[in-house]
Order: structure tokens, then C-alpha cells, then sequence
């Protein structure tokens, strides 16, 4: 018998809009030591259908209209609140998509692994702190005895994860749900937790239910696979079925929006440089240690020594005109901080950035102005970087007006011309930013950075927030784009699949200096760096036979280097 | 729902019209309060009480210093609808007059000190470092005078004076507004629309006139609507200690001061004085509330 199965669940929520279908009539079910992976966009309602066997659907709006779902026997959807609330912390456990929202902030990590076993199970405070080391050990962070005194910021994004992957299996569940547990990590990370995922289930023997929006990312991990469309599932089957012979047009679109292969070359003058970064350094102070009026400066005169960060050290490279040169690392690696300071955009210690013959490091500010009309940037979250109180037509004429590019009479005519130019429709012209979706806002953002007619543009991880389906549109949109006026640009990405799909040459970035710069095609054939071959080892392939195998060596390849660093 | 404003895919002559308006933040705040039945009532009772205050000496039916020794405290009648104070005075007449300088003090004083308190505010938490530091710490410095001391030197020293009350009181209440201005500007200084803007070349005046300034409009708002009846009941303080305005010229705060000695013989004369107060303060909130919703976009509650 499966340890859960659901048959026929319809979730709706009826809001003052009207009733929006969230999960319509959708069954499946996992067996012990079995995983499942639901694979769908952001809003096809995969994460409401696990959050409603669990009785964390908000109600009202939610309402779930009928259903079964047999956990172990029981019918979640009819249980009573209290028995659901032990079945959620024994039983059931979930790990969300932000590790650093779901822990919180002002407790250790130990007093947050040992609270529901002192509290709920009555076991004493040592027994509980030991389960606690135990289980960090298991989820591979090095000294547990000291960390459980540490503080969350304390963590990195791959470690928190870690510790929330900890914190789920404290309580030894059956059934762990991962609702996108890799998405905000970068792809090393990303490879790492899905390796410890797998490890762990096969030693505990769980069942696992795994939320994607990444076809790529469940490749390997993933017994079976349901694929979810607008509330329904358009599709389940076997991991290999699914990938090899998929049946549903949705899914072969989910399947081939996965970025693969390379760009072709773009004809580019190879002896144009235009744009020359020479040993650019920006180094800054940690936290408020610079800020010599702050109070704590102020009181604290002997203590004046100056923590820098060396986000950018000594950096140097060229790009040509036409060219798009993609720029990976981790993060914290440097390198949004080297985009912005090639835009100027952050102080810099020390080198220059010569742009088209012109040093823009020595340019005073008012010069540097009208630079800005010349270099432009698209940034990562297009849920930040558009201001909620504008709307589209404002937002784009504001620079065309600022600059006096076109009169105030011609200026919305331009607008829609730009709004054409990127795929958005007239009509949304008056609306604001948070009637669109992720992929129309960065539709706008890119709007408004082509809007002063820019020759080179820095693109900030544009596509990482973004569903895969949505992502390979807009790829689509900067490389036509780019294209269409001859733009240079500079793509950042964590993400070497993206960037190698995109990018012309890439330039691989590691803890503030650069690592290896080549052609596309050269680096991923002749990487000469060890910490490249690490990054491309890294990237999940769309392919499960493929993928188990490259998990396999990624999997040697950690412990080799783990016991090297020991 | 409807949406304040609905385009279907229309041919560009019908959108160009209505599309082009550079404060459309704005128009389209209105277009949302005006759906505000309760936001509109506020206001319109708001701009009758201003009214009458303004036209006062010429509609009010007795003139202010008109005494009726022989009458005294009269309960309401038809000739004093509102009764009369214990020197024969009509309530009336002097509610009316009262509220000359009550709406004047609360909406004037208020306005200089959201204007002082945004900008100041603003330009701080934007610049951040040491102006930023030596902004607040004048901040901190005006904060720490007595408030009454501070009064009274500037009566001693210019005299007493209408105009000075409202820059005395104006000068005390920005101050926790630029405080609250600027721990929401440095919030909202790390989003990346921020950046996004200076990217563009937008000089420091405009980022923070158009892109600081309209984020940060809803606590500004609900302040406000705060701060003007506390202004109103600062001027009755002052007033009652002989720091504000004299008898026979009255204030609402002052009638109810007044009222509030008789109040167990003469109930009227606190009571109606209380009551346009409460009014006014009522529609004030309303009002705020109506704006704070209209001027975000995302409150789509029409």
C-alpha cells in the first residue's frame, strides 16, 4: 500500500475576484523510499496541493472542496486540527524554498533543532542537544558541537538549507516535502543538497515529495514524476518515460525550454575592444566599522582597525563590441560588484574601466551622467527593481524625458514603440507593477534599460528568479534584442547552462578574482581550472540516465575533496 | 473587480489621449478615492467646516466680543441655537470663530511639519553617513529641548503672535517625522529600484522627489492625520497656560478647556465645542485612511 496517496483533491480559493481553480480533481501517490517529484511554473498549484494535505492552506479564501488524501490510514483532509498537528511535526515534514525566512534569526540553530523535542517529546535539554549534533553531522556540517551556538546569519544559503533539512528529519518523518528547497541556492550548492536529499532518503528509507519548477533539477532524483498545469496534472509517469518518450505538449515544452547547447558565434570584430576593465579593484569596509560618525566609532577609538572584503581583486579583461561575455561564479564570488563597478555604480579602490576610449574611473560626476544614457543594467529581482507606485508608461518615459531623447509630446508614442519592442501589450501601459508577472516585470525592467538607446548593458542574473518557461522567453528577448541593436553586453549568471546557451565567451569569477576567460565551446571542452570543472560538473542535466551518472561522479568528486580539506 | 481604468486592446488614437499624463500617481489616487464613499463625506465635510471658518465674520450671527451679561449661560434656544457662555455669549458665534484658529493651527502647523519632516527625512536617510549623522544628531539635539522653555523664549523674544504659534508648534512636530521618514527611506534605499534609477543617470533631487518620496506616502499619511489633532490640542494647552491666543478671541480647544470647569451646570458648553472637534477629527482619519489606500497601487479595494 502507498504511504500517501490522494485521489480526486480540488482546492479553490474564493476570493472577492471570484473563485480561482488552484487544484482541480488531482490525484497521485508515493511509496516508501520513493520520490516524487511535482514539476509545474510558479502558480500551477503544486505547492497548494501539498500545503492542503497538511491543513496549511490559509482558510478562508482556501477551501478544499473534496479529496481523500490516506497518510499511513488516516484521511488528512478529515482529520481534526490536533491530530494533523502531530501528524505535521512526526510524521510529515516540509522544507521550504528560503532557508533564510524559515529560520529565525534570534535563535541558535541549536535552540531551534532542540525545541520541538524538549517541548513535545520530553526529552531533556543534553539528550536533545546530542540528537541535535547527530543530526547536523548527518547533514554534513563540519564541527556541529561548536555550530549549534551559532546564529542563522552566521550560515551561508547552502549550510541553512542544510540546517532546515536537519531540523525536518529531527523528528524522523515518513514522508519530507521539499517544496523547492534548491532554488534560491547556486548551482554547486544546488548539486550538493540534492546529493544529501537522495543520501538521506535511501538511508532512512523516507518518501519524498519534491516541488521543481526545474525539469532539470528532479532528473536525477525523481522516481516518478507528476507534471502540473493550471491545477491539474497533464501528466505523470515514470522519471525515464516522462523524459524520453513525454506524451503532453506541455511537458515537451517544459522539456525543450531547458537552456542547452551553445550560441552560435556572433560575428563580432575581434580587434574592437570596447570596453577594458585593468586591474580593477573594489575592496569595502565590513559592516559599519567605515562609518567613522556612528556612534559605535565614536566610543570605540582604539579598536580602529578596518575589516575590508575584497569583493573585486584586481580584475582584468576586455570585451569586444557586439559580443555578450558571460560572467559566472557563486554567489559572493564578486561578481554583481564587478558589474556595478564597471557601470560606476560603486566606488572603486583602485585600476580603471576604459570604455570606448573613455576612462570612466577618472570622469568627474557630471560627465559620468551622460555616460549613463551609453550603459545600462538589468537587474536580478524584477519584483524590487521596478518602484510599486509607477506605472509601465511612467517608468519608461522617465529616462527618455530625463535625458530629453524625445519631447514630451512624442514620449508616449516612444513608449509603446519600446513596450512593442520588448513583447509587452499596449493595454498594459497604464497598469502598475504588481498586476504583472515575474516575466512580464523583467520585460519592463529590460524595457526601461534599452529606453536611452544604451550600447553596453550589464544583465545582473536576469533570468535566475524566473520559471524555466519564462526564462528561455526572456533569453529569447535579450538575445533578439541584442541583436537587433547591436548592443555589448556583460551577462551575469550563477547558472552556467544559462550563460552557456547565451554567451559568446565566459569569464569564470571565484572569491573576487577572475579564474579562467575563453570561448563558450573551449571552456566547457578544455576547462584548465579546477575550480571550473567543479561549476560544470555542477549544472543538473535533463536527462535521468545522464544525470545519475554525473551525480555519481559529483558525488566522488565532493568526497575526494572534502577529505582533501581534512 | 474593476479596475480604475480598463484598456482593452484598443487602437493607439484611443490610448494616446489618456495616456500621457506625468502625475498620473496621482490622478489615479483620485480617480480611487472618489470611490470612497466615506473619504469623500470626510472631505466634504472637512472643506464646509473650512468654509465657514474663512466666511465666519460676515455669516456668524452675533459678533464674537457680544455679551449678555443679563442672559448669562442660556441653554440652547431658537435665538442661540447652541446656548449661550456664562458671560451671554453665543456658542455659536464662537464655535465659529473658535474654529478659525483650530483648523488654521491644525492644518497649517501639520503641513509645515510633514513638509520639514518628509524632506529632512528624506535627504538623511538618502544620503546616509555623516550628513545623514549630523542630520539626526540636530534631530536629536532639538528633541532634547524643553518643548515649553523653547515656547516661551520665542513669546519672550518676538512677542505673541499667531504666526509664531504655528512655527513653534511646526517646528516641534516634524522632528518625529523625519524620524519616521527616514527609517523608512533606508529600508527602502536598499531595493533595487533604487539603483535601477541612478543606473538611468536620474540626479539625487529626482530619485528621491520620485521614486522615495511616493513609497513612502502611507505612514507620512497616517502621521498626519495624527499629528493635526494633536496640534489642535497643543494650541489649547498653550492657550490655556497664556501662551497662545487671549480671551475674547477662542479656540475650539480653548471652549472646551473652558467648558470643562462648568461642565456639571452648563453640559452645552462643552459639549458642542467637543463635538466639532470630534467630527473634524473623525473625517480626518477617514480621509487618511481613503488616501492611504487611493495612492497604493496595490490596495485594489474599488
Amino acid at each position: 500500500m502507498a504511504l500517501l496517496s490522494v485521489k480526486n483533491l480540488t482546492i479553490r480559493f474564493h476570493t472577492r475576484n471570484g473563485v480561482i481553480k488552484a487544484v482541480e480533481n488531482i490525484c497521485f501517490s508515493v511509496n516508501r523510499g520513493e520520490t516524487l517529484a511535482i514539476v509545474g511554473e510558479s502558480g500551477s498549484g503544486k505547492s497548494v496541493a501539498c500545503y492542503g494535505l497538511l491543513g496549511l492552506v490559509p482558510t478562508p479564501p482556501g477551501k478544499i472542496e473534496s479529496g481523500a488524501a490516506y497518510f499511513n490510514g488516516i484521511d488528512l483532509i478529515q482529520a481534526k486540527e490536533q491530530d494533523l498537528q502531530k501528524i505535521r511535526g512526526n510524521d510529515i515534514a516540509v522544507i521550504f524554498q528560503d532557508p533564510m525566512t524559515s529560520l529565525n534569526p534570534y535563535l541558535t540553530i541549536g535552540e531551534q533543532l532542540t525545541e520541538p523535542l524538549t517541548t513535545h517529546r520530553g526529552k531533556s535539554r543534553s539528550e536533545a542537544v546530542i540528537m541535535a549534533i547527530k543530526m547536523l553531522c548527518e547533514v554534513g556540517i563540519e564541527d556541529p558541537g561548536e555550530k549549534i551556538y551559532s546564529y542563522p546569519h552566521e550560515f551561508s544559503g547552502g549550510m541553512q538549507q542544510r540546517v532546515m533539512i536537519a531540523m525536518a528529519l529531527m523528528a524522523k518523518p515518513k514522508l519530507l516535502i521539499c517544496d523547492e528547497p534548491t532554488t534560491a541556492l547556486d548551482v554547486t550548492t544546488q548539486a550538493q543538497i540534492l546529493i544529501l536529499i537522495k543520501e538521506l532518503q535511501k538511508k532512512y528509507g523516507i518518501a519524498v515529495i519534491f516541488i521543481s519548477h526545474d525539469l532539470g533539477v528532479v532528473a536525477g532524483i525523481a522516481d516518478k514524476i507528476a507534471v502540473m498545469k493550471e491545477g491539474l496534472i497533464v501528466e505523470e509517469g515514470r522519471t525515464e518515460d516522462i523524459f524520453y518518450n513525454a506524451k503532453n505538449a506541455y511537458t515537451k515544452k517544459l522539456l525543450s525550454s531547458i537552456p542547452c547547447g551553445e550560441k552560435k558565434l556572433a560575428i563580432c570584430d575581434e580587434n574592437k575592444i570596447f570596453l577594458r576593465v585593468n586591474n580593477l579593484k573594489a575592496f569595502f569596509c565590513e559592516s559599519n566599522s567605515c562609518n567613522s560618525w556612528s556612534f559605535a566609532s565614536m566610543f570605540s577609538r582604539g579598536n580602529k582597525k578596518l575589516k575590508m572584503i575584497k569583493a573585486v581583486n584586481n580584475v582584468s579583461f576586455e570585451i569586444r563590441r557586439g559580443e555578450i561575455l558571460g560572467l559566472v561564479g557563486e554567489s559572493g564570488s564578486g561578481k554583481s560588484t564587478l558589474g556595478r563597478a564597471i557601470l560606476q555604480l560603486t566606488p572603486t579602490t583602485d585600476g580603471n574601466v576604459v570604455f570606448d576610449g573613455v576612462n570612466l574611473t577618472l570622469l568627474p560626476p557630471n560627465k559620468k551622467t551622460s555616460m549613463r544614457k551609453r550603459m545600462q543594467m538589468i537587474f536580478q529581482d524584477p519584483y524590487s527593481s521596478l518602484n510599486p507606485r509607477m506605472n509601465v508608461h511612467d517608468m519608461l518615459a522617465e529616462p527618455l524625458l530625463y535625458h530629453r531623447l524625445v519631447s514630451r509630446r512624442d514620449v508616449t508614442k516612444e513608449v509603446l514603440r519600446l513596450m512593442n519592442d520588448v513583447g509587452l501589450a499596449r493595454s498594459a501601459a497604464k497598469k502598475y507593477p504588481h498586476e504583472f508577472s515575474g516575466g512580464q516585470r523583467q520585460r519592463i525592467a529590460i524595457g526601461r534599460a534599452i529606453s536611452t538607446k544604451p550600447e553596453f548593458i550589464v544583465a545582473d542574473e536576469p533570468v535566475s528568479a524566473l520559471d524555466v518557461t519564462v526564462q528561455a522567453q526572456i533569453l529569447e528577448l535579450i538575445l533578439s534584442l541584442v541583436d537587433k541593436h547591436n548592443l555589448t553586453m556583460m551577462f551575469i549568471s550563477h547558472d552556467l547552462s544559462v550563460v552557456r546557451y547565451i554567451a559568446d565567451r565566459i569569464a569564470v569569477m571565484n572569491h573576487g578574482k577572475l579564474v579562467e576567460i575563453k570561448a563558450t565551446a573551449d571552456i566547457f571542452k578544455t576547462p584548465s581550472q579546477e575550480y571550473t570543472k567543479q561549476l560544470i560538473t555542477a549544472i543538473p542535466l535533463a536527462d535521468p540516465t545522464k544525470e545519475k551518472e554525473r551525480q555519481r561522479i559529483a558525488a566522488d568528486r565532493l568526497k575526494l575533496m572534502t577529505r582533501e580539506s581534512i | 473587480m474593476s479596475r480604475p481604468i480598463q484598456y482593452n486592446e484598443s487602437p493607439l488614437t484611443q490610448i494616446l489621449p489618456s495616456i500621457g499624463k506625468s502625475t498620473s500617481l496621482w490622478m489615479d489616487g483620485w480617480i480611487r478615492l472618489k470611490k470612497n464613499t466615506l473619504a469623500i463625506v470626510s472631505l466634504a465635510i472637512l472643506i464646509l467646516f473650512c468654509a465657514v471658518a474663512l466666511l465666519t465674520p460676515v455669516i456668524a450671527p452675533y459678533g464674537y466680543e457680544e455679551q449678555d451679561l443679563l442672559l448669562g449661560a442660556a441653554s440652547p434656544s431658537l435665538a442661540h441655537p447652541l446656548g449661550t457662555d456664562i458671560f451671554g455669549r453665543d456658542m455659536l458665534t464662537r464655535i465659529m470663530y473658535g474654529s478659525r484658529i483650530s483648523l488654521a493651527v491644525g492644518f497649517l502647523a501639520s503641513s509645515v511639519a510633514v513638509f520639514i519632516g518628509v524632506f529632512w527625512g528624506a535627504i538623511a536617510g538618502y544620503s546616509g553617513g555623516r550628513i545623514d549623522a549630523a542630520m539626526m544628531r540636530l534631530v536629536d539635539i532639538l528633541y532634547a529641548l524643553p518643548f515649553m522653555i523653547f515656547i516661551v523664549l520665542l513669546m519672550v523674544v518676538f512677542g505673541r503672535n499667531i504666526l509664531l504659534l504655528f512655527l513653534a508648534i511646526g517646528a516641534v512636530e516634524w522632528l518625529t517625522m523625519a524620524r519616521i521618514v527616514r527609517g523608512q527611506v533606508l529600508a527602502l534605499k536598499q531595493q533595487q529600484f533604487i539603483e535601477a534609477a541612478l543606473s538611468l543617470g536620474l540626479s539625487h533631487w529626482t530619485i528621491i522627489r520620485r521614486h522615495l518620496i511616493p513609497n513612502i506616502l502611507s505612514p507620512v499619511i497616517v502621521y498626519a492625520t495624527l499629528t493635526i489633532p494633536s496640534v489642535m490640542l497643543l494650541e489649547a494647552f498653550l492657550s490655556f497656560l497664556g501662551l497662545g491666543i487671549q480671551p475674547p478671541e477662542s479656540s475650539w480647544g480653548l471652549l472646551i478647556s473652558y467648558g470643562v470647569e462648568t461642565m456639571e451646570e452648563y453640559p452645552w458648553l462643552i459639549l458642542f465645542p467637543g463635538l466639532f472637534l470630534s467630527i473634524t477629527l473623525f473625517a480626518l482619519n477617514f480621509l487618511g485612511d481613503g488616501l492611504r489606500d487611493a495612492l497604493d497601487p496595490r490596495t485594489s479595494k474599488d
